[in-house]
């Protein structure tokens, strides 16, 4: 991959300068779990970046092969654990779909407003992680005060905070909880106050400008060919929101806009994931009161067998584009599944965006490219 | 014999015993002080995040900190096998020792003064500089990449830093004409100093609280540390008693900071407008008052700033702080020639 | 471009009937799917992607697959302009020393994908500047997502 940094220019006294490797993790506070990069370093200046994965590597890919349809699901809120809902409403749709199964108009506005909620309660989370790694311990306390009611949402629901297991193919585990459209609407406005907080506390700070502007620059080209998706393309001008663009359950019947940036660098990102929040908002906001009437599941066989093909879903989860490939045989279990985890993509290009910038940079940037390491070994 | 008996002599008229007490009582008091600011900061930082804070041990969790040094004190010191042992062990003394002998001349009231020497400014910039050497040898002696990077980083901004620091400092000489420390607060009888300067004081007073966070190390100049890029940074591989005499150090240093602020700025332990006069003893409720609320404007930016880049960091010292610190030497010297201090 | 129009362009590009034809179909598939053969590989992916017409910048999937007695991998393409898609399949018999074209310096993001597809099933991508393992230890014998992989101490068989 070719620098795009000058060389600096080389004096004639004695004094040389000599590349070294760091270590950066698997134990590290800015790699959020155990991602491992070797960076070559001269002085601050980042020289390389050389991602090494597999620290959390559990073969999911693999043990899908010995499950039953029914078990995937619980398989893929391991992968990316801040959008557990979206990644087992993919196995479901992609079941379905190759079922030829149409679910209850209740069960898509449920999941499409569990989605939304999902990504908001990721990319508070987040927010309060990127405030973290730049210096700016506070933010991350006022995130995670606000994912609390989401997660006390989920609680009441699904029975659980982080790995929902919610969706089956065919429907929803059970039905919603009697308080939820309650808790839900309590949210909204809630939420929408304590927005403006995240801008006042950081978005608007010269130093955090000044630490994210014009760092980590991705051209919209290059994250087409490095196959980015979620905020990091569309903070480089590239329209790639699989919910506009391939809508599935209830998103085809709601207005939103998608939140586009073409500056490309670590605060275009910032902006394009505060951006998304106002919009999942907007979606709950509609979906919330016309929540129709009806069954929560389709009954489907005790023993779910696909027809013999290839079958490919997409889906948008808070980070970007998850996909589930299931080749069938047409037996009980998948002959082969493959997630497309929209982590590993979006690391690829770190070391594209990241060289000839400090190792401040580095982190700034790894923060806005917003990496959840289970998404990316699987 | 006849030395021996010299030496004696010598130590009965010159009162080091006497000083030796006075040492041992100041290291008491403000190792304790140390500990409770840590225990402030804690709770500042659990206030501005919307928590609780430290409330298990003792009343309010006052017994936080003291809980925390016994566990660190009993601590294995664990350290690399590679690093240089002598400089290792030395380099948290260094630091201790410095930020400790600084607290020795600020005069807390009108009598409580450990050591009126006439060039106290200089002494304290002089004794505060010493304490990076501590934090350069600890980095690069542990052997370690994390903590050689903070280290550098740390001598890069300290002797920046130091400069403004310093130039700040001497804008408000000419204001006083002396070094020495009770007498910078004789002359604010007349008006507290950040008063009588006027513009170019609260200039000057802008640029010393920005450059003495820098110097403490503290946020948003955590460049040292940053815990999200370097770990820990340059105490990474200290731990036990030795890792808290860094982390003591850190938080005496910004004690002092603020102090010199008080005492330079703010007139060390006058009361405002004469109302406790007639009580010398109010004087040290005073000094305290002012220093802490100039202790929790720096809690107040740690826990509100990001981390500012290592380069953009010496940008606002060379291109920013040190042109404008110049110029408003320059300016207060004019004032002063032209006479057009603000006396009350 | 609808599937037919595009089965229609990429066909042209073959107009030799020396050479094999790319086998298409979309049976058992939502998407348009080509068959290709290793040698064809990299040719027909230069096309698809440079083509005007066809415009498939975007490849959002790379996935190995055991068939049994072939290794093959799968490729999802998209187009960002045309908003069109396409699967692109190519399959190889060998096993032993299973050789493809390596696609990343069409698209990055094949780089890492490669690599997990080597990684698991042990298929070597020529040209690709950096084949190593991916997630697993360089000391990792076999190649775990191959159907006839053992390992009687991590594997439950059912």
């Amino acid at each position: 991959m070719e620098t795009a940094i000058k060389e600096p220019t080389t004096s004639k006294s004695n004094f040389k300068s000599e590349e070294y490797f760091i270590n950066m993790g698997p134990q590290h506070p800015a790699t959020h779990g155990v991602l491992r990069l070797l960076l070559t370093i001269d002085g601050e200046i980042i020289k390389k970046v050389d991602p090494d994965l597999g620290y959390i590597h559990r073969s999911i890919e693999k043990m899908c092969e010995k499950n039953s349809y029914q078990q995937i699901v619980h398989l893929t809120d391991r992968l990316d654990y801040l959008s557990s809902h979206i990644n087992n409403e993919a196995v479901c749709l992609c079941v379905e779909n190759a079922l030829e199964l149409e679910v209850p108009e209740r069960v898509k506005v449920i999941r499409t407003i569990l989605g939304e909620l999902t990504r908001i309660a990721s990319h508070t989370l987040w927010w309060g992680v990127m405030g973290m790694d730049v210096g700016a311990l506070t933010s991350y306390f006022y995130g995670f005060r606000d994912r609390e009611m989401i997660n006390d949402i989920f609680e009441e629901t699904c029975g659980a905070r982080l790995t929902m297991n919610y969706n089956i193919p065919g429907g929803l585990m059970q039905d919603i909880h009697p308080n939820f459209v309650k808790r839900v609407k309590e949210f909204i406005p809630h939420f929408r106050s304590k927005l403006p907080e995240y801008d006042r506390l950081l978005t608007g700070n010269i130093i955090f400008q000044k630490r994210t502007k014009g760092v980590g620059i991705l051209t919209k080209e290059d994250a087409i060919n490095f196959g980015a998706s979620g905020p990091v393309a569309r903070a480089s001008g590239y329209s790639c929101d699989v919910r506009k663009h391939h809508p599935y359950s209830a998103l085809d019947r709601v207005n939103f806009t998608e939140a586009l940036d073409t500056t490309g660098d670590s605060f275009a990102r910032y902006q394009v994931r505060i951006a998304e929040m106002w919009e999942s908002l907007n979606i709950i906001e509609q979906l919330i009161d016309n929540i129709p009437e009806g069954d929560f599941k389709v009954a489907t066989n005790a023993v779910i067998k696909l027809p013999k093909g290839d079958f490919y879903q997409k889906v948008e989860t808070a980070r970007g584009e998850f996909g589930v490939y299931i080749i069938s045989t047409g037996t009980k279990n998948p002959y082969r599944v493959k997630f497309r985890s929209p982590g590993l993509s979006n690391l690829s290009l770190l070391n594209h965006i990241t060289v000839g910038g400090k190792i401040g940079d580095l982190v700034a940037t790894m923060a806005t490219i917003d990496i959840v390491v289970p998404d990316i070994d699987r | 014999m006849n030395s021996i008996s010299h030496i004696i002599d010598w130590f009965i008229n010159t009162e080091v015993l006497n000083m030796a007490m006075i040492a041992l009582i100041y290291l008491t008091v403000f190792a304790v002080l140390g500990l409770f600011l840590v225990l402030l900061e804690r709770k500042v930082a659990a206030w501005f995040q919307l928590r609780i804070g430290p409330n298990r041990v003792g009343y309010l969790g006052l017994f936080q900190t003291i809980a925390d040094a016994l566990k660190l004190v009993s601590k294995e010191l664990t350290g690399t096998e590679k690093a240089d042992k002598f400089l290792y062990n030395l380099a948290p003394y260094f630091v201790i020792v410095t930020s400790l002998m600084a607290l020795a001349v600020f005069p807390f009231t009108k009598d409580l003064q450990a050591f009126d020497i006439n060039i106290g400014i200089f002494f304290l910039i002089a004794i505060s500089s010493i304490g990076v050497i501590g934090i350069l040898l600890g980095g690069w002696s542990s052997n370690n990449k994390f903590a050689l990077i903070g280290a550098m980083r740390s001598g890069v901004q300290t002797v920046s830093y130091e400069l403004s620091v310093g130039l700040s400092l001497l804008t408000m000489v000419i204001l006083t004409g002396s070094l020495q420390l009770s007498e910078i607060i004789e002359v604010q009888k007349g008006g507290w100093l950040i008063v009588q300067g006027h513009i170019p004081a609260i200039i000057a007073f802008m640029i010393y609280m920005i450059s003495g966070t820098a110097e403490t190390n503290r946020a948003p100049f955590d460049m040292v540390e940053a815990e999200s890029e370097l770990g820990a940074g340059y105490h990474t591989e200290y731990s036990g008693m030795k890792f808290a005499y860094f982390f003591l150090a850190e938080f005496i240093n910004m004690f002092i900071i603020a102090a010199i602020a008080t005492t330079v700025f703010f007139g060390g332990w006058l009361s405002p407008f004469g109302i406790t006069e007639s009580l010398p003893w109010m004087g040290l409720f005073w000094f305290l008052a002012k220093t802490f609320v100039l202790v929790f404007l720096m809690m107040w930016f740690r826990w509100t700033f990001p981390r500012l880049r290592i380069d953009q960091l010496l940008t606002l010292e060379w291109k920013y702080l040190l042109p404008i610190n110049l110029v408003n030497l320059v300016l207060m010297a004019v004032i002063v020639w032209l006479n057009l201090t603000i006396q009350i | 471009m609808t599937n037919e129009a595009l089965q229609q362009t990429i066909l042209s590009w073959f107009p030799d009937p020396e050479f094999t034809q790319p086998q298409f179909s979309e049976e058992g598939s939502q998407y348009l799917t080509v068959n290709t053969e290793p040698e064809q590989l990299h040719e027909l992916m230069q096309l698809l992607k440079n083509n005007p017409e066809t415009h498939f910048d975007y490849l959002f999937c790379l996935t190995g697959v055991d068939y049994g007695k072939e290794l093959g991998v799968v490729y999802h393409l998209e187009s960002t302009v045309h908003r069109h898609m396409l699967v692109v399949k190519v399959q190889t018999e060998e096993r032993e020393n299973p050789v493809l074209e390596s696609v990343q310096d069409l698209w990055a993001t094949a780089n890492y994908h490669e690599r997990e597809v080597y990684d698991f099933f042990g298929i070597i991508f020529r040209n690709h500047p950096n084949l190593k393992r991916l997630f697993l230890t360089e000391d990792w014998e076999g190649y775990p997502l191959r159907k006839d992989y053992v390992d009687e101490m991590n594997m439950v068989v059912k």
